[in-house]
C-alpha cells in the first residue's frame, strides 16, 4: 500500500517536476489574485455610478461571468482565441480567464463591502471638501475592505484552487506536473504529493480565516 | 442685520421625488450670528440645512455662502465647502483612524497642509474641544460626547466661515450633552456664525440671537428667543413650543 501510494524512491524522482508545478502554481495565484482583485475594485467603483448606461452593462457583465463555468471560458478562451488569430499560449488564457471569472467575484465582495459603509461617512468627508474620489479612498474602501475581509481571503483560497484548471490547457502548474509525474512513474504517489502539498500551503490560509470570520461574528455580538 | 450676509439663501425648494420638502424658504444669517432652527420633525429644517453646504441638491433657488454661489455649476464645491463645517447627528467619525486623524484628513488632503502642519492644526483644534489629550484615540475608545466633541474639532480645524449643526446632541446621553453645548458656547464666543437645528430650547434660550421656526417646509416665524418662546404669534409655533416644553 506504501509502495503504491507514498512510495519515497518515487517521491525522490518526481521531486523536480513537482516542485517546478510548485513554482508555477505560486507565480500563477500571484498573478491572477491581484489581477482578480483590480478588476474586481474596478468593477466596484463603477458600480457607485449611478447612470443606467453603466450600471446595466456592468450588471450583464458581472452576472454573465459568475454563471460562466470557469473551465468551461478557460477551454473556449484556449481553444477558440487562436481561430480569431490570438495565439496566447496557457498561461495567458488562464490569467485572462480569471481576471473576468474571479474579477467578478472579487467586484461583488467589494461592492458588499461599500455598501456596508454608512452614508454619513461620504457626507463627513465631503462636508469637509473631499471629493467623491477622495472620500472612496480615504473613508469608504479602508472600512469596506475591514468589513468583508473574511470574504475577499475566502474567494482567494477558492483562487488558488481554481489556479489547478490550468493543467487542462497545459500551464505546468502542481496538479499538471504530478500528472506528468505520475505518467512517467506509473504510480500514483506524484499526485498524493501534490494533494499534500496543497493541502499544506492552504491550511494556514483556512486558519487564518476562521480565526476572521470568528472575530467578524464575535464583533457582531 | 448688517447689509451683507453671510448666509443667504433665496425661495429654497426641494422635492424628493413627489415628497416637496421645502417649499421655498429664504433665510439670511449675519456674520457672528447664532440662529437656531426648531420644528417638528419632517419639516424640513435639516434638509434646509444639507442644502447650504449642498450634500442636498436643491431642486431651485439660490444660496450664497461668504459671497460664494453655491449653486453655480463653476463654483469648486470642495473649496467652498472647507468654509462651512458641518456636525452630524450621529458624529460620523471615520472609526478606523484616530481623533488626529479624523481631524487631520481635510486638512492634508484639501487643504494642501503638510503632515507636521496639519498635526499641529490639528492638535490645536483638539485641544480647543478639550481633547488635547485623546488625539491618539479611535472613536470607539471615546465617549459620545467626546465623539461629537472630535467631529466639531475636525470641522474648526479647517477655520470655516459658518459651522452648521445638524441635530448635534439628539444622539448623546443627557448627561453628555452639556459638554458638547459648552464647546459650542465657545465657539459661540469666539465669534463663529452658527445655523444650529436642534431641540435644546434652553440653550436656544440664553445662546442664539434668533429663532426660525418651521413647519412644512416653511419658516411660519422667526425673531429673537424671548419673542419665540413666550409670545409667539401663530397657532402652530405656540402649538410646538407647549409640547416641546411639556417634556
Amino acid at each position: 500500500m506504501i509502495q503504491t501510494f507514498f512510495n519515497v524512491e518515487i517521491i525522490a524522482a518526481a521531486w523536480p517536476i513537482v516542485l517546478s508545478g510548485l513554482l508555477n502554481t505560486v507565480l500563477l495565484s500571484l498573478i491572477v489574485v491581484p489581477l482578480g482583485l483590480f478588476g474586481g475594485l474596478i468593477l466596484a467603483l463603477l458600480a457607485s455610478v449611478k447612470s443606467p448606461w453603466v450600471r446595466w452593462p456592468l450588471m450583464a457583465w458581472v452576472d454573465f461571468f459568475r454563471a460562466f463555468p470557469p473551465l468551461v471560458l478557460l477551454i473556449l478562451l484556449f481553444a477558440g482565441l487562436p481561430f480569431a488569430g490570438l495565439e496566447l499560449g496557457g498561461f495567458a488564457c488562464v490569467a485572462i480567464a480569471f481576471f473576468l471569472n474571479t474579477g467578478s467575484y472579487y467586484g461583488e465582495i467589494f461592492r458588499a463591502g461599500i455598501e456596508s459603509v454608512p452614508q454619513g461617512q461620504v457626507e463627513a468627508g465631503r462636508s469637509t471638501g473631499l471629493s467623491r474620489l477622495q472620500a472612496m479612498g480615504y473613508i469608504v474602501l479602508p472600512q469596506a475592505v475591514r468589513n468583508v475581509l473574511p470574504d475577499l481571503l475566502s474567494n482567494t483560497l477558492e483562487v488558488v484552487k481554481l489556479t489547478s484548471l490550468g493543467s487542462v490547457v497545459a500551464v505546468p502548474e502542481l496538479l499538471y506536473q504530478a500528472r506528468q509525474a505520475q505518467s512517467l512513474t506509473y504510480n500514483p504517489t506524484p499526485i498524493v504529493v501534490a494533494a499534500v502539498i496543497y493541502f499544506l500551503m492552504l491550511w494556514p490560509l483556512v486558519r487564518l480565516l476562521s480565526r476572521l470570520e470568528n472575530r467578524a461574528l464575535a464583533g457582531r455580538r | 442685520m448688517t447689509p451683507q450676509p453671510i448666509v443667504d439663501a433665496r425661495a429654497i425648494h426641494k422635492h424628493f421625488g413627489a415628497l416637496h420638502v421645502l417649499k421655498g424658504v429664504d433665510l439670511k444669517v449675519a456674520e457672528r450670528e447664532l440662529v437656531f432652527v426648531i420644528g417638528p420633525s419632517g419639516s424640513g429644517k435639516s434638509t434646509l440645512l444639507r442644502c447650504l453646504n449642498r450634500l442636498e441638491e436643491p431642486s431651485s433657488g439660490s444660496i450664497v455662502v461668504d459671497g460664494i454661489d453655491m449653486l453655480d455649476p463653476r463654483t469648486d464645491i470642495n473649496h467652498a465647502r472647507q468654509r462651512i463645517g458641518m456636525v452630524f447627528q450621529s458624529f460620523n467619525l471615520y472609526p478606523h483612524m484616530t481623533a488626529l486623524g479624523n481631524v487631520t484628513l481635510a486638512l492634508r488632503k484639501v487643504a494642501g497642509k503638510s503632515r507636521a502642519e496639519a498635526d499641529a492644526l490639528g492638535h490645536a483644534a483638539l485641544e480647543r474641544v478639550g481633547l488635547a489629550d485623546r488625539a491618539e484615540h479611535t472613536p470607539g475608545q471615546l465617549s459620545g460626547g467626546q465623539q461629537q466633541r472630535v467631529a466639531i474639532a475636525r470641522s474648526i480645524a479647517l477655520e470655516p466661515r459658518v459651522m452648521l449643526f445638524d441635530e448635534p446632541t439628539s444622539a448623546l446621553d443627557p448627561e453628555l450633552v452639556g459638554s458638547v453645548l459648552a464647546v459650542m458656547r465657545s465657539l459661540r464666543e469666539s465669534g463663529m456664525t452658527m445655523i444650529v437645528v436642534s431641540h435644546e430650547m434652553g440653550f436656544a434660550r440664553n445662546a442664539a440671537d434668533r429663532v426660525v421656526f418651521m413647519d412644512d417646509g416653511l419658516i411660519v416665524e422667526q425673531g429673537p428667543p424671548a419673542a419665540i418662546f413666550e409670545t409667539p404669534a401663530h397657532e402652530r409655533t405656540r402649538a410646538f413650543i407647549g409640547q416641546i416644553q411639556r417634556h
